[in-house]
C-alpha cells in the first residue's frame, strides 16, 4: 500500500495547496467543547478517546473565556458544553455566562446525574439555551448497569422535570445497543412523558470504548430494521410534537456515513486540555498532531491551515477505491477513525462502505458479534477500562 | 415563558417565538439565522419579516394587513403564505403563541 503522507521536500506547493484546500471552508456554525473528561458515569460506548485528558491538564476557566471569546468573533454561532460531564466543571455557570455575552448559543450535553435544581437554575439565568440528557434505557435495572453508576436513571428523569419546569427545552439522547433497543418504544413514550422536544435515536458508532464493547454491543440486523421502522411511524406520528433524530450504525450499511460533514469541512471540537480536534475520536489516529489553543495559532487559523486539518480535507489524499469514487465528494471516504482503528491507516476507505475491500468481512464479524453471547460490559474510567463482574457489577 | 408547543397557526393567532429559539443577524455570513437546539435555520427575507413582526401582540392577521399594506399586495394571498411559513416553523417546534389566561 502507498501512503499518501506529504513530502517534507515540498513545503511551499503543501502551504498553497492547503490554503487553496481550506479556504473553501468557512467557520463551522457549532463548536463541541468537551470541557473535561471527567464523568460519573462508566458507559461502555462513551465517545470520549480511550486515553483520558486528567484534570490538571484541563484549559482554566480564563483560558475557555478566552476560547468562548475567539469563537463568537470568529463567527461560530453555537457551543456545546459536553465532556465527559460537563457539570463536573466548578465553573460552568461562569462559563455558560460567558457564552452568553458574547452571543453564543448554548447547549448543555449532560449526563445530569451531578445537577441539582439549583444549580439548573443557576444555568438557566446564565443564559442557557437549551439541555440535552442522556438515558441508557427507560428502567433503572438497565440503565444503572449500563451507565455503572447506581441511582443515576431516577436522578436523570428528576433533572429532566426540572429542565421542563424551568422552561429549558429538553433533547433526551437515548444511545441505542443490542442490550436495549428493544426498549425504544418505551424510549419514546418516556419523551413525551418528561415533555421533550427532541430525541436522539443514536446507535452507538463504534471507535474508541464503543470498539473495546463491540461484542457486547452490536445489534442484530433484525434489530436494526425494526429499529428504523419504529423511528419512522413515531416520526409521522409525533410530527410537530417531538423531533426525532436518527443515526444509524454504519456497519450495516452499504453506503458509509458522510462522518463529521467531512473531515474539517463542517465541524470541529475542543478538548479538555485545548486540542482543536477534526472529531472527538480524532487523537486515536495516531501520527497526527494537533495544535492546541494554548499555542501561538489562533483558532480560525488551526482550523484553516494546520497539517492535521488539511491531511484529509477534500478528495486530494484519498487512495481507490475512493480516488476514482463517483460518491467521493458525496461522504468523503466516510470516517477516517473508523478507517484506521478497522484497516490501521486512515487514508483507507471507511470498511463501513461496500467498496472497501474488508466491508465482507467486517460485515461478517459484526453479525457473529451480534447473534454472539457477549454481553459483559469493559467499563469506561481513566484506569483504562474495567471489565463488568460475572454478575453484572 | 415557553408557552404552548404543537400550535395551529390561524388568522387569529398571536405567535412568538420561544426563549430557545432566537432570530439572529449573523455578521460573519450576513445572513439572518434561527438558532435552535442543535439547529441553525436560514430564514429568507420574507420570513425574517415576518418573525419581526410577531411579538406576541400582534396577531396573524396583523401581520398580513403590514404586509400587506407594504407590497401593496393582495392581503389573502399574503395571509395564506404567511400561515404556510408560520405553521412550518411550528411543526418544526420553534414558534409558540401568546393565549388569554383565562383556564
Amino acid at each position: 500500500m502507498t501512503d499518501v503522507t506529504i513530502p517534507p521536500s515540498d513545503s511551499l506547493a503543501v502551504l498553497e495547496k492547503q490554503r487553496s484546500t481550506a479556504e473553501t471552508f468557512g467557520i463551522p456554525l457549532a463548536v463541541l467543547l468537551e470541557i473535561t473528561h471527567r464523568c460519573p458515569l462508566q458507559c461502555p460506548y462513551c465517545s470520549n478517546p480511550v486515553e483520558l485528558d486528567r484534570s490538571g491538564k484541563e484549559l482554566t476557566t480564563e483560558e475557555w473565556k478566552k476560547v468562548l471569546s475567539e469563537l463568537a468573533e470568529i463567527g461560530v454561532l453555537q457551543v456545546h458544553f459536553s465532556g465527559g460531564e460537563p457539570t463536573a466543571r466548578k465553573d460552568l455557570v461562569e462559563l455558560v455566562k460567558h457564552a452568553s455575552d458574547v452571543g453564543l448559543y448554548t447547549n448543555l450535553i449532560t449526563s445530569a446525574v451531578l445537577l441539582t435544581r439549583e444549580r439548573l437554575s443557576e444555568l438557566a439565568d446564565a443564559g442557557l439555551c437549551h439541555v440535552q440528557i442522556s438515558f441508557q434505557g427507560i428502567e433503572e435495572g438497565l440503565s444503572d448497569r449500563v451507565a455503572g453508576y447506581k441511582g443515576g436513571h431516577r436522578k436523570k428523569l428528576e433533572v429532566a422535570r426540572w429542565t421542563r419546569e424551568l422552561d429549558l427545552p429538553l433533547t433526551v439522547n437515548a444511545v441505542m445497543h443490542r442490550q436495549n433497543l428493544h426498549q425504544l418504544p418505551e424510549i419514546i413514550q418516556m419523551s413525551l412523558d418528561l415533555d421533550a422536544d427532541r430525541l436522539e435515536v443514536a446507535n452507538v458508532q463504534y471507535y474508541g470504548w464503543a470498539l473495546k464493547n463491540r461484542a457486547a454491543l452490536m445489534p442484530t440486523v433484525a434489530q436494526l430494521d425494526e429499529c428504523t421502522e419504529t423511528v419512522e411511524e413515531a416520526r409521522e406520528r409525533l410530527k410537530g410534537r417531538l423531533t426525532i433524530d436518527y443515526v444509524v450504525p454504519d456497519y450495516y450499511a452499504l453506503r458509509p456515513k458522510k462522518c463529521m460533514g467531512g473531515w474539517g469541512r463542517q465541524f470541529f471540537n475542543i478538548s479538555p486540555a485545548g486540542k482543536v480536534l477534526p472529531c472527538h475520536a480524532a487523537e486515536s489516529i495516531t501520527g497526527l498532531e494537533f495544535e492546541s489553543v494554548r499555542s501561538n495559532h489562533s483558532i480560525a487559523w488551526i482550523w484553516q491551515n494546520s497539517e492535521a486539518f488539511n491531511r484529509y480535507r477534500g478528495t486530494g489524499w484519498m487512495k481507490e477505491p475512493c480516488k476514482s469514487c463517483e460518491f467521493r465528494e458525496i461522504d468523503f471516504g466516510g470516517c477516517r477513525c473508523q478507517a484506521f482503528a478497522l484497516t490501521g491507516d486512515a487514508a483507507n476507505t471507511d470498511p463501513a462502505c461496500a467498496l472497501s475491500p474488508l466491508h465482507e468481512t467486517i460485515f461478517k464479524q459484526a453479525e457473529a458479534e451480534a447473534e454472539g453471547e457477549t454481553s459483559r460490559f469493559l467499563y469506561r474510567n481513566f484506569a483504562g477500562g474495567t471489565l463488568e463482574s460475572e454478575n453484572g457489577t | 415563558m415557553a408557552g404552548p408547543r404543537n400550535i395551529s397557526v390561524s388568522e387569529a393567532s398571536r405567535p412568538v417565538l420561544p426563549r430557545h429559539a432566537k432570530l439572529k443577524y449573523d455578521d460573519t455570513r450576513k445572513v439572518w439565522v434561527i438558532l435552535a437546539p442543535e439547529r441553525v435555520l436560514a430564514p429568507d427575507e420574507i420570513a425574517v419579516e415576518v418573525l419581526q413582526l410577531c411579538n406576541g401582540e400582534r396577531n396573524v392577521g396583523d401581520v398580513a394587513d403590514q404586509l400587506a399594506a407594504k407590497y401593496a399586495a393582495p392581503r389573502e394571498a399574503i395571509l395564506a403564505d404567511v400561515i404556510v411559513m408560520l405553521q412550518d416553523l411550528a411543526d418544526k417546534g420553534f414558534l409558540t403563541e401568546i393565549r388569554e389566561k383565562t383556564s
